[in-house]
């Protein structure tokens, strides 16, 4: 044996093999919490695949919520809502405001008429460098009570089994709720008349910290107009871009923003589930919309409205989808940024020079 | 630069272990977070940024520091493709300890992303919108990430072979604490 203070020589097959061993921890450990050696958990990437339709995802496009239009204005604080969060867009006061009416398909060139859900994507910006982002939509509750029930869903309605919805909905009661707006609520013909809900629960909180729980919901001040299904696709595949551009150009829309506020002891983790009526609500202030352009070369495009973009002032709740859906939005907006050339940023000319 | 001494410096040796939690922490959390879908996403994701901005900061004090106090001299015996894969490997360690918190917030800025860190501390842009440069960030601060790992385990099994085969003091240089099974060879 060589003295154990010299150099040695003759490399000893137990030091090797701890060596060894103490690699292949460190590797396994990694390759453990990036999920590689499990095959069942829900990752973003996952939940995302979920969502494509049959004959997979659109490239270049939001991997959901696919088919959308800008939108540029001002959200007009009145100040009502400063009593309860300390973020500046709830201070009174004109904010910019930038964001993009959709429809709740993956598919960039679904029919109006085919997609039930249509939804909102807002972005308030304050002077002190505040960004708060939300992305809403048009039912008043969400079908499901958490991501993995999402995740389910998607796979049911896209499984070939015709019995795997109704599997589905015997697990989940909840979707009825859900299945029931989307059967019984109108439809309108227009973006201007629709209501949209942030249906996630958050905390905001005011200068001294004191916590409410809240949601909000942005409300038309134009008419509604209710119209069937088949009287919206008779006005054309594109009728809502077509409709809101034309309203916009003769002058500016506004919805009001709501804030609900929870009484304590209502449950904040399951926006399927609606709160009594009755809770207050208070009218914060009006988005007024004043621009739209096309989503190509327009504003909106490459924001992300991931719904954990929050000023001071408001926090997440024990709401499990805000940040699913912001790992889910941030997969998509990856995806779609390395896909420009699927969707070129100016119009390209067509080869069959189409028009 | 070399250090006539045979261990680095105090200060070295400090920021070298810091450092040494701090980014193996980071590359955990890194792939953790882009891997759920779970609330603990969001707490990752801000501590990711936070321990990024943390570990340039400490990798510019750490090279200055080190070209300041340099390192002792390899043993004279050590091979010479050993000596220079020694060097290489830790030019690649400095350079990914400051290139990677600087493409990663590059990245969040080609997105329009804002990017706050604990505390409400707010950074601004680095780069201006563009989904083209983030989509090149993106992949460069993935395929980084996994060289830096697979970096840092090589380095790991050769500390651990100057420490276990070889016995020649380069462990030591950099140990927390002077060990006594493993005094420096000329001793």
């Amino acid at each position: 044996m060589p003295d154990s203070s010299q150099p040695s020589t003759q490399p000893s097959i137990g030091a090797l093999a701890l060596i060894a061993v103490i690699v292949a921890a460190g590797a396994g450990a990694f390759a453990y919490t990036a999920g590689w050696l499990s095959p069942g958990r829900l990752t973003p990437a996952r939940l995302v695949n979920s969502l494509a339709p049959p004959g997979g995802a659109v490239p270049g496009h939001r991997r959901n919520h696919a088919k959308g239009i800008c939108f540029t204005g001002v959200f007009e604080s009145n100040g009502n809502g400063a009593e309860f969060s300390r973020a500046q867009v709830f201070a009174r006061g004109r904010y910019a405001a930038l964001g993009r009416f959709n429809l709740g398909s993956p598919d960039p060139v679904a029919p109006d008429a085919a997609v039930r859900v249509r939804g909102m994507g807002l972005q308030l910006s304050t002077p002190d460098g505040a960004v708060w982002r939300t992305a809403m939509i048009d039912p008043p509750i969400f079908a499901v009570a958490t991501p993995a029930a999402f995740y389910e869903l998607q796979t049911a309605s896209h499984s070939p089994d015709p019995d795997a919805i109704k599997r589905f909905v015997a697990g989940h009661p909840e979707f009825m709720a859900f299945a029931d707006w989307a059967k019984h609520a109108p439809w309108t013909a227009s973006y201007a008349q629709d209501a949209f809900n942030g249906l996630n629960a958050f905390i905001v909180v005011d200068a001294s910290d004191a916590p409410r729980a809240v949601r909000w919901s942005l409300r038309p001040q134009a008419p509604v107009v209710a119209v069937t299904p088949d009287a919206l696709a008779k006005l054309g595949p594109n009728h809502l871009e077509q409709e809101i551009a034309a309203r916009v150009a003769q002058g500016p829309q506004r919805w009001t923003m709501v804030l609900t506020l929870a009484d304590p002891g209502d449950l904040t983790a399951d926006p399927s589930k609606a709160w009594p009526a009755g809770r207050r609500s208070v009218d914060v202030g009006t988005l007024v919309v004043e621009q739209i352009e096309a989503e190509r070369d327009g504003p909106c495009r490459d924001i992300n409205f991931d719904p954990t973009i929050l000023p001071d002032g408001i926090r997440l709740s024990d709401d499990p989808f805000p940040a699913a859906r912001s790992a889910a939005y941030a997969r998509s907006y990856d995806l779609r940024t390395a896909e420009t050339k699927h969707y070129p940023y100016h119009e390209q000319p067509t080869a069959g020079g189409r028009q | 630069m070399i250090n006539p001494a045979k261990r680095f410096t105090v200060p070295q040796r400090a920021l070298h272990w810091l450092m040494a939690a701090c980014i193996l922490a980071m590359l955990f959390i890194g792939v953790g977070m882009v891997s759920t879908v779970t609330p603990a996403y969001v707490p990752l994701v801000a501590t990711h940024k936070t321990l990024g901005i943390a570990i340039l900061l400490l990798a510019l004090i750490r090279l200055a520091v080190r070209l300041r106090s340099g390192a002792p001299a390899l043993p004279a015996d050590l091979p010479a493709p050993m000596k220079r894969a020694a060097e290489l490997s830790h030019y690649a360690l400095y350079a990914l300890m400051i290139a990677m918190p600087l493409i990663g917030w590059a990245m969040m800025s080609t997105a329009a992303y804002p990017v706050v860190l604990y505390g409400g501390i707010r950074l601004p842009a680095i780069l201006p919108q563009s989904s083209t440069l983030h989509a090149l960030l993106w992949d460069a601060h993935a395929y980084l990430a996994f060289a830096f790992f697979a970096l840092i385990l090589l380095h790991i099994a050769a500390a651990l072979f100057h420490a276990l085969v070889r016995r020649d003091g380069v462990f030591s240089a950099m140990a927390p604490l002077p060990s006594r099974g493993e005094s420096a060879p000329a001793e």
